[in-house]
């Protein structure tokens, strides 16, 4: 596979460089952007974005490892994150995440055969207020229970 | 009831995200005012409405701004602190969906008062929606002229600044400012050492203040109605109104704006329906999960400001009220807590990095009915060695809670565990003798 930025986002990673004095302060977003397009961050993503912003490979990499949310193996196409911290443990987001674990068959930061579905146990999303809380890739649905958490998993194809 | 106190951050105002309708409602005016003083007047007026920082150290804003050196012979900048990962805090993001312009308002006011030309909104990666709501009233302010080079013809002025969002990518540590600006700048979100201060040696190595969003976002709510009457609002040492996030075991979770000393009481039974069953409440963490719990029989009487909330113990935090009750078990509570601090330890400090292990690791034994009563000690010790041993505050934020719980609740610490542990090891080469039994060590 051919890793490389197209055209135009070549000129959305220049935008990212233009907003900060140095170019290594760009390395969060082109990130994202990079997540975006390939899905994860394997060796040779991070060393085309190395090379994009003229940075040491072991520079993408620690900061890649550091932040949670850059993925550093494939994930599923749909990224199930259920909290467990306190607001949402205390109305059951844990048994919520051990619903979905056995409904899935994979644990903490795995994914299932078919690349489907993977499952993270995450720390507080910020969604406290409508706990429990789960997300799914970008989308936060609060106030969940059981049957809910199943309708939306079904939908999921 | 809640109708009847005064609205600064979140007004009830349809449609209030969108830049007309802001302006319609006297937007952007309060710029138009502080930039026709001189910056030193601007800080004034800050520093006489007791603004006090809203992030969890309420540090007052004033004297924050008023440490950043004057002149333009090097550039300045300001990081806006929309990380939000206190578990239980979840303030930010009304601000980010209902009220964007008041925070881009208040980075004018903040940028004009320091001489900043650029500025940066840090807002966590799990919040991709508000991100993106951020950014499109970022983008509209710029293409109304509100920010950027042409507001210096919009308000007639000779001062501009260009803001920026940056998303995070999921670290609990970037919420410490050091932590924050290490991140901007493309590196691991490692705090750093203080002194020097961010505002002599901050992003670049240049002067810099860090204001949380609802510090920024509450200024020009300041100019407004004048501080004088802002600092009437509430309680007096820490005078305002708070976005109070209640989430838990309440009947009514969520946001409410409320003026500063207001009785927890009510807050948990009038504003937020009470608890669920009508059940008592058997604990409460006021502000946010670093803070020190309360027991729900102390909370007759508590105000919620942190000049009250020290002299019981505890702090304000970041006004993320959780409430627990009878049926919680602490000990499932602390646990959880623990693994938290143990997961979003940078692992820069090594107190810090094992200590959050340790108390892991003891309270999951202790859960397990496999701890023991020394444990309970153990625990306490490993507290004392974390805090005020560490770069920042995290350790602190990891000891405080777990001391707190098993301080304030050990006798139920106490039902949990055993008086002695029985060590059952199988011998190899004794269990190779015809007469072996497995050896028993007791502690």
């Amino acid at each position: 596979m051919q890793i490389e930025f197209n055209a135009e986002e070549l000129n959305e990673v220049q935008y990212h460089i233009s907003k900060y004095p140095e170019k290594k302060a760009a390395l969060m977003p082109v990130l994202w952007m990079a997540q975006k397009k390939w899905g994860w961050l394997s060796i040779d993503v991070m060393k085309y974005v190395a090379d994009l912003l003229e940075l040491s490979l072991a520079h993408v990499e620690g900061v890649a490892s550091f932040y949670t949310m850059y993925f550093k193996k494939p994930m599923g196409k749909y990224h199930i994150q259920v909290c467990t911290n306190v607001s949402c443990m205390l109305r059951k987001g844990d048994v919520i995440y051990k619903h979905v674990s056995e409904k899935l068959g994979i644990k903490h930061n795995e994914r299932t055969e078919d690349g489907l579905y993977s499952l993270e146990e995450v720390e507080c999303m910020g969604a406290c207020g409508g706990a429990p809380m789960i997300a799914v890739n970008e989308d936060f649905y609060e106030n969940m229970d059981i049957p809910q958490v199943d309708e939306i998993i079904g939908n999921l194809k | 009831m809640s109708g009847n106190y005064p609205k600064l951050l979140l007004p009830d105002i349809p449609n209030l995200h969108k830049l007309d309708v802001y302006v319609a409602n006297g937007g952007y005016e309060q710029f138009r005012k502080a930039v026709k003083m001189t910056s030193d007047e601007v800080i004034n007026e800050v520093k006489a409405s007791k603004l006090r920082g809203r992030g969890g150290a309420c540090f007052p804003t004033g004297l924050k701004w008023s440490f950043m050196p004057k002149g333009n012979d090097k550039p300045k900048y300001l990081a806006i602190n929309g990380d939000e990962s206190e578990p239980g805090s979840f303030k930010d993001r009304q601000i980010f969906e209902y009220n964007p312009h008041q925070l881009i308002e208040g980075i004018l006011i903040a940028g004009y008062a320091m001489g900043i030309k650029s500025a940066y909104i840090y807002i966590r990666g799990e919040y991709h929606k508000w991100v993106n709501l951020m950014q499109e009233a970022v983008n509209e302010a710029y293409s109304a002229g509100y920010v950027g080079e042409k507001m210096k013809e919009k308000f007639g002025c000779n001062y501009s600044v260009d803001i920026y969002v940056h998303k995070g990518a999921g670290a609990y540590i970037c919420g410490e400012e050091t932590s924050l600006m290490n991140s901007l700048e493309g590196d691991r979100g490692y705090p750093r050492f203080k002194p020097p201060f961010p505002a002599q040696v901050g992003l670049w190595k240049m002067p810099t203040t860090i204001n949380n969003v609802e510090t920024i976002a509450t200024v020009p709510a300041i100019f407004r109605i004048g501080p004088s009457e802002f600092a009437k609002i509430g309680a007096a040492g820490h005078p305002g109104t708070l976005l109070f996030g209640v989430s838990g075991h309440v009947n009514k979770p969520g946001v409410y704006e409320l003026p500063t000393g207001f009785p927890l009481k009510d807050l948990i039974y009038d504003i937020c329906g009470g608890v669920p069953g009508n059940k008592n409440i058997k604990a409460i963490i006021p502000g946010g999960s670093s803070m020190p719990p309360l027991r729900g029989d102390e909370i007759e009487g508590v105000l919620m400001d942190e000049e009250f909330l020290k002299t019981i113990g505890t702090h304000i935090g970041t006004g993320g009220v959780m409430v627990m009750d009878e049926d919680t078990d602490i000990v499932a509570v602390t646990r959880r807590i623990a693994h938290f601090y143990h997961h979003e330890s940078c692992g820069q400090c090594t107190p810090c990095r094992e200590g959050c292990g340790w108390m892991e690791k003891i309270l999951k034994r202790i859960e397990k009915g496999d701890g023991t009563r020394q444990d309970l000690d153990l625990l306490l010790s490993v507290c004392d060695n974390i805090e005020g041993n560490t770069i920042c505050a995290l350790g602190d934020a990891a000891a405080w809670p777990v001391r707190g719980f098993v301080k304030k609740f050990r006798d139920e610490f106490e039902s949990r565990v055993q008086d002695n542990r029985t060590f059952q090891a199988l011998n190899v080469v004794h269990g190779k003798r015809d007469t072996a039994d497995s050896l028993v060590f007791a502690n």
